[in-house]
């Protein structure tokens, strides 16, 4: 088992169904994480805020609206605007292959569909956590490669 | 100082690595049993007491006593963050228990007193779910509000004694159910044989009903002479807890006891040697 870490858990976005997130923080949860769920419907302003306060070293995004490849990016860019450049950003929900190399760019760390063993996730949590890979990091690294 | 910085110093209290500011101030718990509706009523308080007073949220919940991980939910019931105009005249941080027993960890009393000495005017600490004899809040809040809801037995647990007895202000919640008045009534009935009785108000946090008043009274909540000993009573046993919980065999002690059979009394002796 790896550090302890505070990872939030966040709902980006209008769709309404919460079921991947609460499984991804109860896997977080059983790997010994302290796991901050923020609800359904918050915007980006609001998850970023959170983060601060919370004082969280990850972010784990959920999106099963679509709307991934416009919130997961202005999520890092207010996050760098705020000065949490340590902060590492991962995403799941439905995000097809297509739409990723993008994600990566902006600095998105991993990304997961369904399917994905909850061990996966709680390895690349403990990668990350030895590795400088903030959304503020020059490193191009993204989990899978 | 920034929220960023203030957060990161929280966590550094929180982690051993720095000691907090001492300061004097409100520090309230909100405490009562699991899904009585805590988290909603500290939201209603939020809703009311803000942006005029910046008030500080420390939200507990439980950590897994087997992975030692934890799932922190309450932000998700404070509708008030969504509210920019309030949103920055409050806190809130999400705590685990991590080792300690009871419903807070005694780390809260730093981190309270480090939001008091960062101009926050008050801080609410929302406790874990708390039974009957769940006191230990007593050890690092100076008012206790205790939170009751209807159907949750007879009246006679409105006699029993415990946690009712150091409550500064009883709060029945969930007004708007069938039952709350009667709760009421049997809380009422107890306390008028008691001397020095706290005040019982009935609340929907739905509905809103009893919200103001709430909100007003939680802000001039009196300091009650008969708990003094109750509190110094929590603060000696939180420290001497502590105290074990800080040896650095505490947890390969736990490992033998768990796995080689070390039997309660030897373990006892070595945490003490």
């Amino acid at each position: 088992m790896g550090v302890r870490q505070r990872i939030v858990i966040a709902k980006p976005g209008l769709d309404g169904h919460d079921r991947g997130a609460k499984v991804v923080a109860r896997a977080l949860r059983d790997g010994g994480h302290e796991v901050i769920y923020t609800g359904l419907r918050r915007t980006p302003s609001q998850i970023v805020r959170t983060i601060m306060d919370e004082d969280a070293r990850f972010v784990g995004l959920s999106s099963l609206s679509g709307a991934h490849s416009h919130l997961f990016p202005k999520i890092c860019e207010l996050l760098r605007d705020a000065g949490l450049d340590d902060v590492v950003v991962f995403g799941g929900g439905i995000i097809p292959e297509s739409d990723r190399a993008p994600l990566y760019d902006a600095g998105v760390r991993a990304i997961f569909g369904p399917g994905t063993p909850s061990s996966e996730i709680l390895e690349f949590v403990n990668h990350a956590s030895t590795r400088d890979c903030g959304v503020g990091s020059k490193d191009d690294w993204h989990w899978g490669v | 100082m920034d929220r960023r910085q203030l957060a990161r110093q929280l966590s550094a209290i929180e982690n051993g690595e720095l000691q907090a500011v001492d300061c004097d101030g409100l520090v309230i718990a909100i405490t009562g049993p699991p899904g009585v509706g805590k988290s909603c009523l500290v939201d209603g308080i939020l809703h009311r007491l803000t942006p005029e007073n910046k008030v500080a949220v420390l939200a507990v919940d439980p950590t897994s006593p087997i992975s030692g991980g934890a799932l922190l939910g309450d932000r998700i019931r404070l509708t008030v963050l969504d509210d920019k105009t309030k949103a920055e005249s409050i806190y809130v941080r999400s705590i685990a228990t991590r080792s300690s027993s009871g419903s807070i960890p005694s780390i809260v009393k730093g981190l309270a007193n480090h939001l008091l000495a960062n101009n926050y005017d008050m801080v609410l600490i929302e406790t874990v779910g708390a039974g009957q004899s769940e006191m230990r809040c007593a050890a690092i809040a100076n008012r206790i509000v205790v939170v009751e809801g209807p159907g949750r037995g007879d009246g006679i647990q409105a006699e029993k004694a415990g946690l009712l007895e150091l409550a500064d202000l009883i709060v029945v919640n969930k007004s708007d159910m069938e039952g709350a008045e009667k709760v009421v009534n049997d809380l009422t009935v107890s306390l008028t044989i008691t001397d020095d009785a706290p005040p019982v108000i009935r609340t929907s946090a739905i509905s809103g009903e009893g919200l103001d008043e709430l909100s007003n009274m939680i802000m001039n909540l009196e300091d009650r002479t008969t708990s003094r000993r109750a509190r110094a009573r929590q603060q000696l046993l939180m420290a001497h807890e502590n105290i074990l919980i800080q040896n650095p065999a505490f947890e390969s002690i736990l490992d033998r006891m768990s796995e080689e059979g070390l039997v309660l009394e030897e373990a006892l002796r070595q945490l003490n040697e």
